[in-house]
């Protein structure tokens, strides 16, 4: 038994080197086969990358969904803890944190650049304001504006700001993207499933006699079907890794111009470039569609090719 | 080992190959199929191998009828025949000791036994030290012999061969039937379809005359059973 899966394996190891080494001795007809999978793939991941990196740069959005109450100058501090603990018991506010005028100087001196010019400055400008965080299930558009319409009441109130539309259509174009991410991955896998499809018929056709012969002395399907979906599988993980490395190229070549575009916003953004797991998903993607594209092939062409004398 | 019950075959361009021919062959047998290009010769092997299907009328070899063998069977079936080609249908890219090890490659056979038998395959034929050369390398009748070799080196119980001699000369053709004639004594079923009368004559076997389809003359017993209900 141990020694028919050994040679079950070794059969396996056999069909996978032999597919290996016809890729090999074709090494431009491959090439481009990898070339044009490697591409299909590189969009999807390209997209992926995109709005991860959106996400990254505006610092997740998704926790922006807040109210800044500032309120009026000369109204003390101890007032401003008074209001902060009564917005507190009120329903739909998560919570409430009071950024004192002085705390707030003090983080602007230190993060805008502006330390020096702060330093002429007689006295605070800045007023205290309260940081609501709504909670999660008042992040409506309608909660929003009620909360809005609470603090603006009070008399002590400047100013109640909130970004929630900007945050909302910026969450709404980043779904956009994501619906177009998907969209493109289902047509372009398509594209790659119909060109390793193509790849492999073609193959099939040329080693017809051989498939022949093969049938002939007893070779079933799925014996002649197995070198096919390996060469499906490696072509796959060649168009998988090179999307990789067209993928790591181009953010290579993006890092310098982002960085000096952030440079120019004050930021010390780098770009994000694929997780771990992205890449294996990538890789399994190609390696899947490798496959899938050859069996499908494999499994209509072989079929056809019956030995006759 | 092989029984033809009243087979008819119709090709479908309309062509008759067999018509109503009943025969029989023991195991163990050695079988010559007689006659022109185009009495039935061909047709009959093919029906052997389930190249083809009967139009009419029931083959059973190895106690198998071939029409009730669902195709996925059919491989397993294939592995239990060797045959031998006229153009010997070789790889020729591949070399002499791929191209005998593919009917053991294909049934999974463990490395070792493939290097055992391959080795054993083509001792019997005359051509260990040539595993390694490429097919095109070698004259015609070593070719024949290599298609030989790989015809019998899964050890079948039934060997069939096409016009295993049509490319040979005299010389090497009464030395390849004489090969086949060695596997029949050691108990393989050898059934060979041939135009050379004499070869026929000098190694002295039952011989099946076929023409146009028919059973020609009497050399054979027909299966009583068989004709009474004709």
């Amino acid at each position: 038994m141990s020694l028919g899966l050994a040679s079950y394996g070794a059969r396996h190891v056999q069909a996978f080197l032999s597919s290996l080494g016809r890729l090999a001795r074709n090494p431009f007809g491959s090439l481009l086969t990898v070339i044009v999978i490697a591409l299909a793939l590189v969009l999807p991941l390209g997209l992926q990358l995109f709005v991860n990196n959106a996400l990254a740069a505006t610092g997740g959005f998704a926790n922006a969904v807040d109210l800044s109450v500032y309120l009026k100058p000369g109204v003390p501090v101890a007032k401003a803890e008074q209001l902060a603990q009564s917005a507190r018991a009120r329903a739909g506010i998560a919570h409430v944190e009071v950024i004192s005028a002085d705390a707030a100087l003090a983080e602007f001196r230190a993060n805008s650049g502006f330390g020096a010019a702060l330093g002429a400055l007689t006295s605070n400008p800045l007023p205290h304001v309260l940081h609501v965080h709504p909670a999660a299930d008042a992040e409506s558009q309608a909660s929003l504006e009620s909360l809005r319409r609470y603090f603006t009441a009070w008399p002590e109130v400047d100013l109640v700001q909130t970004d929630a539309q900007w945050v909302m259509r910026f969450n709404a174009i980043l779904e956009v993207l994501r619906h177009l991410l998907v969209i493109a991955a289902a047509v372009l896998g398509a594209g790659v499933i119909a060109v390793i499809g193509n790849t492999i018929r073609l193959e099939i056709l040329n080693r017809r006699a051989e498939i022949e012969v093969t049938k002939l002395v007893g070779g079933s399907n799925g014996f002649v079907r197995r070198p096919f979906l390996y060469e499906g599988i490696l072509y796959g993980l060649a168009g998988g890794l090179l999307a990789w490395g067209i993928a790591a190229g181009a953010l290579a070549g993006l890092a310098e111009p982002i960085a000096a575009l952030a440079r120019s916003y004050g930021s010390r953004y780098v770009l994000v470039g694929p997780t771990p797991q992205e890449l294996e998903i990538l890789i399994l993607c190609g390696v899947t569609l490798g496959w899938l594209g050859a069996w499908v092939s494999a499994s209509v062409h072989l079929r056809s090719i019956e030995p006759r004398d | 080992m092989i029984i033809f019950d009243r087979v008819s075959k119709r090709y479908p361009n309309g062509r008759a190959g067999l018509t109503n021919l009943s025969l029989s062959i023991d195991a163990g047998e050695m079988v010559f199929l007689t006659g022109r290009s185009g009495a039935g010769k061909s047709t009959v092997l093919k029906l052997i191998t389930l190249l083809e299907r009967p139009t009419r009328g029931t083959v059973v070899v190895g106690g198998k009828n071939t029409a009730t063998l669902a195709k996925r069977h059919m491989p397993a079936f294939r592995r239990g025949i060797g045959i031998v080609f006229q153009d010997h249908k070789l790889l020729p890219e591949r070399p002499v000791y791929d191209n005998v090890a593919l009917p053991l490659v294909v049934a999974d056979t463990p490395l070792k036994e493939i290097d055992k038998r391959v080795r054993a395959a083509l001792d019997q034929v005359g051509l260990l030290g040539k595993e390694r050369a490429l097919p095109l390398e070698l004259s015609v009748g070593e070719q024949q012999r290599v298609g030989i070799a790989r015809a019998v080196v899964s050890k079948p119980a039934l060997l069939i061969a096409d016009e295993p001699t049509g490319n040979l000369d005299p010389d090497l053709a009464l030395e390849v039937m004489r090969l086949f004639k060695r596997f029949q004594e050691v108990g393989v079923t050898v059934v060979i379809a041939t135009h050379a009368v004499h070869l026929v004559r000098e190694l002295a076997q039952r011989e099946i005359a076929l023409d146009d389809g028919h059973i020609q003359g009497a050399d054979i017993d027909p299966l009583p059973g068989m004709v009474a209900t004709r």
